[in-house]
C-alpha cells in the first residue's frame, strides 16, 4: 500500500477543506477504499477520516413524512432498524443481501453510494482500465466478460455498479445531501452515478471536496411498504455481488395497480430505474402479462458488452420474478437468504 | 508524522505510538501485541478469519485502520474465555468438531459470538448459516459449526428461560 497522510478533522467544513485538495479521499470504514488501496487500485496521498465527525450517524423521521439516514449509519443498523425495515422493507432486503454480516456492521450508507465497480480488470493492476487510468484502454472489452453491463456501457467502459441498496434506493427517488465547497445541495440519487461515455474514471457528479452527509427517502417512499421486494441473483448462493437484481414496488389500489417503482441492479454503472417499465403498469390489473410486457419494455434499449446476452433474458425474468413477489405481498419477516430469487417468500434452503 | 492512540483489548487498555497510518488493526493485534489467534487469511475482507468485535460488533480486522479507531473496545479470540472455563461457543465448536485444521476457527467462534448477540438468526440453521456466510471453512467443517451454534444458542435460550421464569 503506498504511504498516505492521515488526516481526522473536527467538523465537516474542515473535512471538506481537507478533502477538496488534489489527491486527497475520505475514509469511512474503508471496506471498499482499503481493499483497493492493498491492491495498488486506489493509490491516495491523503485519507480524510470522517468516521469521527458527529451528527452524521442518525436515522430521523423528518416532519413532512421523510426519512433522513445519516452518512455514517452502518449497513447492518439501518437494515436492522425495526421502524425502517417495516416501511422501505425492500431496502432492508437489499442491504441484507449484500457483502457478510462483518463488512455489514463496519461498512456505512455514503460508503456504499460511492463503491467501486468490482470488475476484475479494474482491480487487475496488469490490465488496461480506462476507469482506474483515464485514456489506458479497456482489456474488458475483450476479455472476460460475461458479468458487464448490458445497458449504458460505452467503448471506454462496460463496467457495472455493484451496490444492492442503490436499487430500491433509486426505485424510491432516494436524495442525496451534499456538502461541498460551497455549501449545502442536493441531488437524486439517480444524478449521482454516471454512466462512462468518454470519461468512465469519474465513477459520479460529486466534484473534488463533496461529502454526502445523508440519504433522504421522501414521503411517497412509504406508501409501497405492503408491496416490495429485492431480488438478486447471485454466482452463489451467499456472499456475493449481483448478476442481476431487481427492486420493484407496487401500489395496489381495488385490484389495480395505483403506481410501480421498478430498477435494476448489476446491468449498469449506475442503479438503473426502469420508467418506462412503471409507466406500462400504471393502472392495470397485475397479472403475469402484465409483468412480462413491463420486463420486455425495461430491457428494450439493452445490447451485449460481450459475453453476455444471456444478462438480458435473466434481467427479464427477475424483473417479472420481482413484480410477482411484490404483487404477492411483503413477507412478514425478510427471508432466511434475503433476495433470493429461489425461495419462497416464507424462506431460502441453502445448497 | 507519528499518531497515539489508545485501545481497550481483552479489557485491557493499550497505549500506542503509530509511525505509519497504515496499519490495520490486524497487524496491530498480531505484531504489536502478539495476539495471534485472530488470523490472517486473505487480508482482503473475503475470509473472515481475522474476526474480531469493535465495540461489540464483528469487523473483518483486515480492512479497519488501527489509527482510525481510536477508543474502541476491542475483543478477541484470547479474551472470550474466563481462565480455564472455556466460552460456550468455545466448548460448543470442540463438542461438535466445528473445524479441522483450526485456521478458520478463531473467526469462526468470534462472528458466532457477535451473530448470537446480534439475535438476528436465533435456532434456525438457514439463518445461521447466511449469518456466518461471511467465514469461510476451507476445511469444510459447517456442519459442525452450524451444529455447535445451534447447541451454544440453546445454552443462552435455556439461561434465559429460568432467569424469566
Amino acid at each position: 500500500m503506498k504511504q498516505f497522510d492521515y488526516v481526522r478533522p473536527a467538523t465537516v467544513a474542515e473535512a471538506v477543506a481537507a478533502a477538496a485538495q488534489p489527491g486527497a479521499v475520505y475514509l469511512a470504514a474503508g471496506t471498499n477504499l482499503l481493499d483497493l488501496m492493498k491492491g495498488g487500485v486506489s493509490r491516495p496521498d491523503r485519507l480524510v477520516d470522517v468516521t469521527h465527525l458527529d451528527g452524521l450517524d442518525g436515522i430521523e423521521r423528518l416532519a413532512d413524512g421523510s426519512l433522513r439516514i445519516g452518512a455514517l449509519v452502518s449497513n447492518a443498523d439501518l437494515a436492522h432498524d425495526a421502524d425502517f425495515a417495516k416501511s422501505y422493507p425492500a431496502v432492508a432486503e437489499a442491504l441484507l443481501s449484500g457483502a457478510s454480516a462483518q463488512l455489514r456492521n463496519a461498512a456505512t450508507v455514503g460508503g456504499n453510494l460511492l463503491q467501486r465497480t468490482r470488475c476484475a480488470y479494474f482491480y487487475d493492476t496488469a490490465s488496461r482500465c480506462n476507469k482506474r487510468e483515464a485514456g489506458s484502454g479497456c482489456d474488458a472489452r475483450e476479455g472476460e466478460n460475461r458479468t458487464h453491463a448490458v445497458l449504458g456501457w460505452s467503448e471506454s467502459c462496460i463496467a457495472t455498479h455493484p451496490s444492492d441498496f442503490c436499487v430500491p434506493l433509486v426505485a424510491l427517488d432516494a436524495i442525496v445531501e451534499i456538502e461541498g465547497r460551497n455549501g449545502r445541495r442536493e441531488m437524486a440519487l439517480d444524478a449521482l452515478h454516471r454512466l462512462p461515455g468518454n470519461s468512465p474514471e469519474r465513477d459520479s457528479a460529486l466534484e473534488p471536496g463533496d461529502l454526502i452527509v445523508a440519504v433522504r427517502l421522501p414521503p411517497a417512499a412509504r406508501g409501497f411498504a405492503a408491496h416490495a421486494r429485492y431480488l438478486k441473483v447471485r454466482e452463489r448462493t451467499s456472499y456475493a455481488f449481483a448478476v442481476v437484481s431487481a427492486a420493484a414496488a407496487l401500489r395496489i389500489e381495488n385490484g389495480k395497480i395505483a403506481e410501480t417503482r421498478l430498477a435494476l441492479g448489476g446491468i449498469a454503472a449506475k442503479p438503473w430505474r426502469a420508467r418506462v417499465a412503471e409507466d406500462v403498469l400504471m393502472g392495470v390489473t397485475p397479472t403475469a402479462d402484465a409483468f412480462q410486457e413491463a420486463a420486455w419494455r425495461a430491457l428494450t434499449d439493452a445490447k451485449p458488452s460481450g459475453d453476455n446476452a444471456f444478462k438480458i433474458e435473466l434481467a427479464r425474468r427477475i424483473v417479472v420474478r420481482a413484480l410477482t413477489l411484490a404483487a404477492a405481498g411483503t413477507p412478514a419477516r425478510i427471508p432466511a437468504l434475503p433476495a433470493s430469487p429461489f425461495a419462497s417468500t416464507s424462506g431460502a434452503i441453502h445448497v | 508524522m507519528n499518531h497515539s492512540i489508545s485501545l481497550t483489548v481483552n479489557g485491557a487498555r493499550r497505549d500506542f505510538v503509530l509511525d505509519d497510518p497504515r496499519v490495520t488493526l490486524l497487524d496491530l493485534l498480531r505484531e504489536r501485541l502478539h495476539l495471534t489467534g485472530t488470523k490472517k487469511g486473505c487480508d482482503r475482507g473475503q475470509c473472515g478469519a481475522c474476526t474480531i468485535l469493535v465495540d461489540g460488533k464483528r469487523i473483518n480486522s483486515c480492512l479497519a485502520l488501527a489509527i482510525s479507531h481510536d477508543g474502541a473496545d476491542i475483543l478477541t479470540i484470547e479474551g472470550v474465555a474466563r481462565g480455564d472455563q472455556l466460552h460456550p461457543v468455545q466448548a460448543a465448536f470442540i463438542a461438535h468438531d466445528g473445524f479441522q485444521c483450526g485456521f478458520c476457527t478463531p473467526g469462526q467462534i468470534m462472528s458466532a459470538i457477535g451473530m448470537m448477540q446480534e439475535a438476528q438468526a436465533g435456532n434456525d440453521p438457514e439463518r445461521i448459516r447466511e449469518c456466518l456466510s461471511g467465514n469461510l471453512c476451507r476445511c469444510g467443517a459447517y456442519a459442525g459449526i452450524v451444529d455447535a451454534v445451534l447447541e451454544a444458542q440453546a445454552g443462552i435460550d435455556e439461561t434465559n428461560q429460568r432467569r424469566s421464569a
